[in-house]
């Protein structure tokens, strides 16, 4: 499956469009990465379990919207947008979405 | 004795977190500009038309993302400023790490590319109460382009 961020995939030709698809997760950390966490803001640098829990939350929207373009039919999800927003205290939701189409 | 023990602690931060963040930021900002220079024939753009279809090889989603607090000192510092306005410089260095860290690591992803179209970043404050009172003073910041590898 190919992704991308323009508006096509460059080199090749759009036959098909699907419409929307979308993938969220809602994350939480555990207790023990908020007090890393805190005890690390005193020093202050990268906070590192929350970027590689960020990251991994990512990693699986962007599956859970790779795997309903492909119930679609599709080969490859173009103009993604990514989303991040915190729902409630201590959780985020990332977001991301695209259009799913077939090229070439 | 207990608000001697109070103060006693609060300076020790300050002082902590000026010291050891002063460090880390100064060891941070010279690996950034040294990597930076590693990756500069991987140009990044907000451009997202591409001039020759044809010429184009393949193309693939890159995306990196950082998350940077920061030190109790200039967390001190920047809750004073609140008080009198003005430019917040503490918080203007932590984006600022945080975009060219994300972007050094979308670059990485991109290895092997000739460019990185339609870069777009998205910043998002995170912690225990994002956005709230006592917000942990933290940013994540995710940049995400479209890398192109042209034929030869």
């Amino acid at each position: 499956m190919i992704l991308t961020n323009l508006e096509n995939v460059p080199g090749k030709k759009t036959v098909e469009h699907f419409g929307l698809v979308s993938g969220s997760t809602v994350r939480a950390k555990h207790i023990g990465k908020d007090i890393a966490a805190g005890l690390k803001n005193i020093v202050g640098g990268e906070l590192r379990g929350y970027t590689e829990l960020l990251q991994e939350a990512r990693h699986e929207s962007v599956g859970r919207m790779m795997k309903e373009a492909e119930r679609m039919g599709a080969n490859a999800v173009v103009n993604i947008r990514f989303a991040t927003s915190s729902v409630t205290q201590g959780a985020s939701e990332l977001f991301i979405y695209g259009t799913a189409v077939r090229v070439e | 004795m207990e608000s001697l023990i109070n103060l006693g602690v609060f300076v020790f931060l300050l002082a902590l977190g000026y010291l050891a963040g002063h460090a880390a930021e100064r060891k941070h900002y010279a690996s950034i500009i040294a990597r930076e220079k590693e990756t500069l024939n991987l140009p990044a753009v907000t451009i997202r038309h591409v001039e020759d279809e044809e010429m184009v090889e393949s193309a693939w989603l890159v995306s990196g993302s950082v998350c940077v607090g920061l030190d109790y000192f200039k967390m001190v510092l920047a809750n004073l400023r609140k008080i009198f306005g003005g430019r917040v410089g503490a918080y203007e260095t932590l984006v600022d790490r945080a975009r060219r860290e994300a972007t050094l690591r979308m670059k990485k992803q991109a290895a092997g590319a000739d460019i990185v179209l339609n870069t777009r970043y998205e910043t998002s404050s995170i912690g225990q109460n994002a956005g709230g009172k006592n917000a942990v003073g933290a940013v994540e910041v995710l940049a995400y382009g479209t890398a192109v590898v042209y034929k030869k």
